[in-house]
């Protein structure tokens, strides 16, 4: 396609032709008389890295697990393109079809490693199971799957078969995304993936992820209340409050010019003189 | 038979809710029916979801074996086999081809079953996905969505430690294509006689209150890997006493010295071979 093409099919410059890869509408969640999340709306583009930031309790958790099926939202939608092009409603999606696109499409990373590994099973079979999820039977080729993905992750090969409570918590949670990415899911819900770590850990864990989210091309919400954080992962940024989307751009744009009061205060207080 | 018990020990009401719970487990095979388990004069392990089953399904004219670990003398088996004869008055055999109920713990037999017949295996754990998943509500989930990667976890752990799959009893099937299914502590030996055996094989376990059904001919299929196929065990010793060089075997030990050898675990069907062998020898 010429140049003068591609601008008459995006006359605005917007950023993407292809249709969102997910387009989230109208998200809202009370819990009781607490609203946790309200009026929520924006699109995702295929392989692109979203940040949701604020301080706590503004939301961002929620709207991860409405979206990844771990909690129903009370209102809204959130259409989600699939591989064949057609789009599904995935709130709607029902129990069993929601499953299997958690299994085969799309990925979760908690911030607890506890929550997203088996402890009771070696390392490698925390990442073969994802692959035997998808239907892999073949015990040889899994391993050689299993030990290039902890390699890329920079584990140890020869560790594949040691207890999870063996690691320390950076490996447990790059453990947690080789399993997660092994199957190369189109889509990765993380929340505070570097949360328990402290600041070296979390620098190499960023970077690897920052790595491998532009060599797979894979989209990602990422949940965290820290800038740094966003800053070096995202390509957009959303910033919440009180459960709305206060502040949605590009990721520079936003810290480097806050339009919304809240951002600007979010953006001083962790940018110290 | 012995007064003031109603037929088989249970009462009518209890045997026909127990038929409607194996009914539905024979129309969805291996899937597992909650059942109202009753106290029973045994105690838990002692085959109480086994015998509440042959309770609910035996008649006047059935004939009843019972076999423990493949042996019919045992005392599990006599007990229980004592327990019918004494509440059913049924006649109890210890040939596998005369019987029409068979009711077993750990084993099933060598001679080939028929149809017509019944096989009732005694089940102390009924959930494959246990081990893995405490929750009921989420083994449930996972039964529903036919969920089972999870399950192969446990094979993959078995190559990576042992270099082999080292699960030797209760290895878990695949029924009719569908469901997960634990086929009690036999020997994974036995699994093959599982798949389309021309008998009803029905699982009852009574503490757990679970019955799922093998209605016959059905396809049963055991885990595996393409490149760590399923396989039984084989012994490069034949049966010491009967010869039989195709039969499950058990080392026994068989004197002070600890002299030991290999016999037959099926009872029935070695001291048959024996008879055979004895009357073709006096011919
Ligand atoms: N299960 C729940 N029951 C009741 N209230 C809840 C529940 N989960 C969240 N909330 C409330 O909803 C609001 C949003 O919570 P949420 O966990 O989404 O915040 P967050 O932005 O992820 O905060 P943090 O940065 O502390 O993780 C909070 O007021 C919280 O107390
Ligand atoms: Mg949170």
């Amino acid at each position: 396609m010429s140049d003068a093409a591609a601008l008459e099919l995006a006359p605005d410059a917007a950023p993407a032709v292809a249709p969102p890869l997910l387009a989230a509408r109208g998200l809202a969640k009370r819990y009781g008389r607490r609203t946790a999340m309200a009026d929520v709306s924006f699109e995702l583009w295929p392989g692109e890295v979203l940040a949701v930031v604020g301080e706590s309790g503004a939301g961002k958790s929620t709207l991860l697990r409405c979206l990844s099926g771990q909690d129903e939202p009370d209102a809204g939608e959130a259409m989600y393109r699939r591989l064949d092009g057609t789009a599904v409603d995935v709130l709607r999606l029902g129990d069993v079809r929601r499953r299997l696109l958690l299994r085969t499409d799309w990925g979760v990373i908690h911030q607890n490693p506890r929550d997203g590994l088996r402890f009771g099973v070696s390392a490698g079979a925390n990442v073969a199971e994802r692959l035997m999820e998808n239907g892999a039977r073949h015990y040889a080729d899994m391993r050689a799957e299993v030990a290039d993905w902890l390699m890329r992750l920079e584990i140890d090969p020869e560790r594949m078969d040691e207890l999870p409570h063996t690691f320390s918590g950076g490996m447990q949670q790059r453990l947690q995304i080789a399993r997660c990415l092994v199957t190369r899911p189109r889509l990765v819900f993380l929340d505070e993936p570097t949360g328990g770590l402290d600041v070296s850990v979390q620098a190499r864990l960023l970077d690897l992820l920052r790595t491998l989210v532009r060599e797979l091309e894979v989209a990602a919400i990422l949940v965290t209340h820290d800038l740094a954080v966003a800053r070096m992962l995202a390509d957009r940024l959303a910033v919440m409050r009180d459960g709305r989307v206060v502040e949605l751009g590009l990721t520079d744009q936003v810290l480097d010019d806050p339009q919304h009061p809240y951002t600007q205060l979010l953006v001083a207080s962790v940018l110290p003189a | 038979m012995i007064a003031g018990y109603n037929f088989a020990y249970l009462d009518e009401q209890t045997k026909r809710m127990i038929r409607r719970a194996i009914l539905k487990a024979t129309a969805i095979p291996g899937y597992q029916v909650p059942f109202a388990s009753r106290e029973m004069p045994l105690p838990y392990g002692w085959g109480t979801g086994g015998i509440q089953v042959t309770a609910s399904i035996i008649g006047r004219g059935d004939t009843l074996k019972v076999i423990d670990q493949g042996a019919d003398d045992t005392t599990n088996a006599v007990s229980i086999r004592r327990f019918f004869a004494r509440t059913a008055g049924v006649r109890t055999t210890e040939r596998t081809r005369e019987a029409s109920i068979i009711q077993t713990r750990h084993r099933i037999p060598e001679t080939p079953l028929r149809e017509g017949q019944i096989i009732v295996f005694q089940v102390p754990i009924p959930e494959p996905l246990r081990w893995l998943e405490p929750r009921e509500r989420e083994t449930r989930r996972m039964h529903a969505h036919a969920d089972y990667g999870a399950m192969y976890v446990k094979l993959y752990e078995d190559i990576a430690r042992y270099g082999r799959i080292a699960t030797g009893y209760d290895y878990p099937v695949v029924v009719n294509g569908r469901y997960l299914m634990r086929p009690s502590p036999i020997p994974k030996f036995d699994n093959p006689k599982l798949d389309r055996l021309p008998a009803l094989a029905l699982f009852g376990a009574g503490r757990e209150k679970r019955i799922y059904a093998v209605p016959p001919h059905t396809p049963v299929k055991s885990l595996d890997f393409e490149d760590h196929p399923f396989r039984v065990e084989s012994w490069r010793e034949r049966c010491a006493l009967c010869g039989s060089g195709s039969s499950f075997l058990d080392e026994i030990v068989v004197d002070d010295s600890g002299r030991r050898m290999f016999v037959c675990s099926d009872t029935d069907y070695c001291s048959g071979r024996r008879a055979k062998r004895s009357g073709a020898e006096a011919a």
